[in-house]
């Protein structure tokens, strides 16, 4: 057998001070063999106490860099630690750690990011039509553009392989991640794959997309997904020009 | 044309050109910056002062009033310009979040932070006991 994986957990965490703990404490019973780090992006609670007393190892931006800013710095951090596997994991207590296992099950050989879907299975998950049919529409378009059924585009519970988190060190999208990034791994050859999770609704705290925003949310989002068709290299090659440079 | 928008025309292009060149001078505007600016002072002055230039551009895209192309050529440049700002922004927002990951990295990495120490004693105690005497004043 091959010697085991090392493997991080890493949890985006924006004012959570109410759900941090047991999420800190579920992973650490359920995925006991991962580090968990909690990125707290710039929360003006008691996230990075609680998250540290909880066992978590904790990134502080100094300014709030928004959720994909916050998951990179988790990338760089695995990267840099040469961890095999990394998780993300919602710090709001939507995902259960107690499904990593799932996510871990379906990360074989070929495979480099593994994501917990909603709606594998019809009529489970239970949010605002609004929100599902914006869900559905991204969806939809991604299913197309890369060729692949990909039915929760927007799940943040996801496990990545190595290549996968080199990939998204360098560079991974601004404000709303997770779809434009199935289009980056697409791009990269990289290959996804859907397994069916539960999400609770929130245990405290507050989404990062409140409704008067779901319509920026879903215009930001398809222009991305558009620019991102046109792009052909997104990321830098060694001996390309760097993508961020004083000069 | 009229002569009198000519000199506004000329006296406006002239002092923008000053202060663009008076900033860089004072180091308050980068070389890089200027760049876009200087060149839209000096084809400013130009047109300003070379009216042939101007009625021959207007009549080019189909403008009435030749002055009227100054203010179409004037418009483009702050368009131009404006579009700088923007992708200048967008660098200075990517360096700063690179900037901003590598910071938290670090100071994760450097360990917790530095606490006072707790003594025994009261305040008195800060200071060795010869040296309680001697301690000057803020008078002497």
């Amino acid at each position: 057998m091959p010697p085991a994986r090392t493997a991080l957990a890493v949890v985006p965490a924006y004012n959570e001070a109410a759900t941090i703990t047991g999420v800190v404490d579920a992973l650490r019973r359920s995925a006991p063999g991962f580090d968990v780090l909690v990125i707290d992006d710039g929360s003006t609670d008691d996230t990075s106490q609680l998250a540290r007393a909880a066992g978590a190892r904790v990134v502080r931006p100094p300014f709030n860099l928004g959720i994909g800013g916050a998951v990179q710095t988790g990338f760089v951090f695995a990267r840099d630690g040469g961890y095999d596997l990394m998780a993300q994991v919602d710090g709001d207590g939507q995902h259960d750690p107690a499904e990593l296992g799932k996510l871990l099950a379906a990360m074989e050989p070929g495979v480099d990011m593994v994501c917990g879907s909603r709606f594998l299975v019809r009529g489970e998950y239970l949010a605002p039509v609004s929100r599902r049919a914006g869900i559905h529409v991204f969806a939809w378009l991604l299913s197309r553009f890369v060729g692949q059924q990909v039915t929760d585009p927007t799940s943040g519970f996801r496990l990545y392989n190595r290549r996968a988190i080199r990939l998204f060190a360098d560079d991974y999208p601004h404000d709303y991640p997770e779809v434009e990034a199935v289009l980056m791994l697409h791009h990269h050859r990289l290959r996804m794959r859907e397994v069916t999770v539960r999400m609770f609704q929130r245990g405290g705290g507050s989404s990062s997309i409140t409704s008067g925003k779901s319509l920026y949310y879903m215009v930001k989002v398809l222009l991305a997904l558009f620019v991102a068709l046109a792009r052909k290299r997104p990321v830098v090659e060694p001996g390309d020009r760097a993508p961020v440079a004083a000069g | 044309m009229d002569v009198r928008i000519q000199i506004v025309g000329i006296i406006g292009a002239a002092l923008l050109l000053l202060v663009i060149l008076e900033l860089v001078r004072r180091r308050r505007l980068l070389e890089r910056y200027a760049l876009l600016w200087l060149l839209a002072g000096v084809v400013l002055l130009g047109l300003a002062v070379w009216r042939g230039a101007l009625e021959v551009l207007a009549e080019l895209v189909g403008i009435a009033s030749p002055p009227n192309a100054l203010f179409f050529v004037a418009f483009g440049f702050v368009l131009v310009l404006l579009l700088h700002f923007s992708v200048a922004v967008s660098r200075l927002t990517d360096q700063s979040k690179v900037l901003a990951q590598r910071v938290a990295l670090l100071e994760e990495r450097a360990g917790p932070p530095h606490t006072a120490r707790r003594r025994d004693g009261d305040d008195a105690d800060l200071v060795a006991v010869d040296d309680r005497e001697g301690v000057p004043s803020a008078s002497a």
